[in-house]
């Protein structure tokens, strides 16, 4: 029979999964509609896996000078009331999911679940958020871009668990998330978008644009962004539609039941237009 | 297995089971509070929802493991308290209720909007009953019945 582990704090969790390999559940929004079961059966689980959404050390939001650290098990809707949460983050969070999955899903799992429609996942690559990884013998950070290797593939050791992911506080002039889905919420995202973008006296000195659900995961490309850093607010308007082909071939969407490729790339980078022309 | 204990509807509870089950088939099987639904089984409409310290979840959704050391109050649980008598009557004279499959969710729901939010617009009661299917009432009536709730209990939230 599969087991569940119930570690009672962090060190506990670490020293057991030094001993024996079990997957990690957090909130388990995601984890349990993966391995339904036939009605009143336990969870289909095929491995043993240990719970780590109660530990205290994963919890809690600290705002320093220039980041903010989000333990890996806070829920999202904590996230969400957070006054120290940046508010793009904020106004993902409120697209994501319906308060009642909110209150029990958690940032970490949704970066470790690495589904290629992660919502939370688009804002986290355009603020280069870093995740602290542990096991029992060492700490380390890690780029959520390095972090995140494919289709529900991320770079975590047998041994290891996220516990924190930190974000640097950046004042963006502008920054926005679009989600287009059949709901508003509980709805898996067609795609999504952010941009972000800081203007000093009228020049660009900032400018970060990223796609959800067109690519195995998040689409960003940071050269494509410098090239327009320091461009006035109208040269980068006048661009608008060479900004769109530089984007074009990396937008490359599946069909899948929630849609199709040509409505997904179309949708893109129609919002990505638009973001521009708000700037 | 594991020992779990939690609080359900206000009384310590304490078993020896299986970590990997839902708390909503303890609920319904252990404990027979059939007044918690299986809807979907995927926490997309809302009628396994419970609260949990206060704030709703899907028990379709949540692993009997992470429940160690919280509050658990069901629809059961909810209707001996004055908030549910005024929710119960706003829903009743608001026809907010059909088939009723998915009421006991619903006030579930508003309780959780209503204990954070006494006073919400409506695009706040939309947000909060979001995770909430109804297939008869077209919803309409179940926001006028938490306006009216919001009136009738005059500062009980």
């Amino acid at each position: 029979m599969v087991e569940g582990y119930i570690p009672t704090s962090l060190s506990d969790a670490l020293t057991e999964l030094a001993n024996h390999p079990y997957r990690l559940v957090a909130g388990g929004t995601d984890m349990l509609v993966q391995h339904h079961n036939l009605k009143t059966l336990p969870i289909n689980f095929k491995q043993d896996v240990m719970y780590i959404a109660n530990l205290s050390e994963l919890q809690g939001i600290q705002e320093e000078e220039e980041f903010i650290t989000i333990g890996a098990c806070e829920p999202l809707e904590s996230i969400l009331e957070h006054p120290a949460t940046p508010k793009l983050l904020k106004d993902t969070i409120l697209e994501m999911a319906s308060p009642a999955i909110r209150h029990a899903g958690t940032l970490g799992g949704n970066i470790a679940n690495a589904s290629p429609a992660g919502d939370s996942l688009v804002p986290l690559y355009l603020m280069n958020a870093m995740l602290e990884i542990q096991s029992k013998d060492r700490t380390r950070r890690v780029d959520i871009k390095e972090f995140i290797t494919g289709v529900r593939k991320i770079a975590l050791e047998p041994n290891e668990i996220i516990t924190k992911i930190i974000l640097d506080k950046i004042d963006f002039t502008k920054a926005t998330f679009r989600k287009v889905g059949p709901r508003r919420s509980d709805a898996i995202s067609k795609l999504s978008f952010a941009g972000a973008v800081t203007i000093q006296d009228n020049l660009v000195m900032d400018f970060r644009i990223a796609f959800g659900s067109v690519n195995i995961t998040v689409v960003r490309h940071p050269e494509i962004e410098c090239q327009f850093i320091t461009k006035t607010v109208q040269e980068l308007k006048q661009n608008k539609e060479h900004i769109v082909s530089l984007y074009r071939e990396y937008i490359r969407p599946i069909d899948d039941q929630r849609s199709n490729k040509e409505y997904r790339k179309q949708v893109s980078l129609n919002l990505l237009r638009q973001f521009i022309d708000t700037i | 297995m594991a020992k779990i204990t939690f609080q359900l509807n206000g009384k310590p509870v304490q078993l020896d089971t299986n970590p990997n089950r839902r708390l909503l088939d303890v609920l319904r099987e252990d404990f027979s509070l059939t007044g918690v639904k299986e809807g979907c089984g995927e926490g997309e409409c809302g009628a396994c929802a419970v609260l949990m310290n206060h704030e709703i979840v899907n028990s379709c959704s949540v692993p009997i493991a992470n429940v160690i050391n919280k509050e658990i109050v069901t629809i059961e649980g909810f209707s001996q308290t004055h908030r549910y008598d005024i929710l119960r009557n706003a829903f009743e004279e608001e026809g907010a209720v059909q088939c009723g499959f998915c009421t006991p969710g619903m006030m579930i729901a508003s309780e959780s909007l209503l204990n954070k939010n006494a006073n919400p617009t409506e695009e706040e009661i939309k947000i909060g009953l979001s995770g909430n299917l109804c297939r008869c009432t077209g919803y309409n009536m179940i926001i006028k019945a938490i306006q009216r709730a919001v009136k009738d209990g005059d500062g009980t939230w």
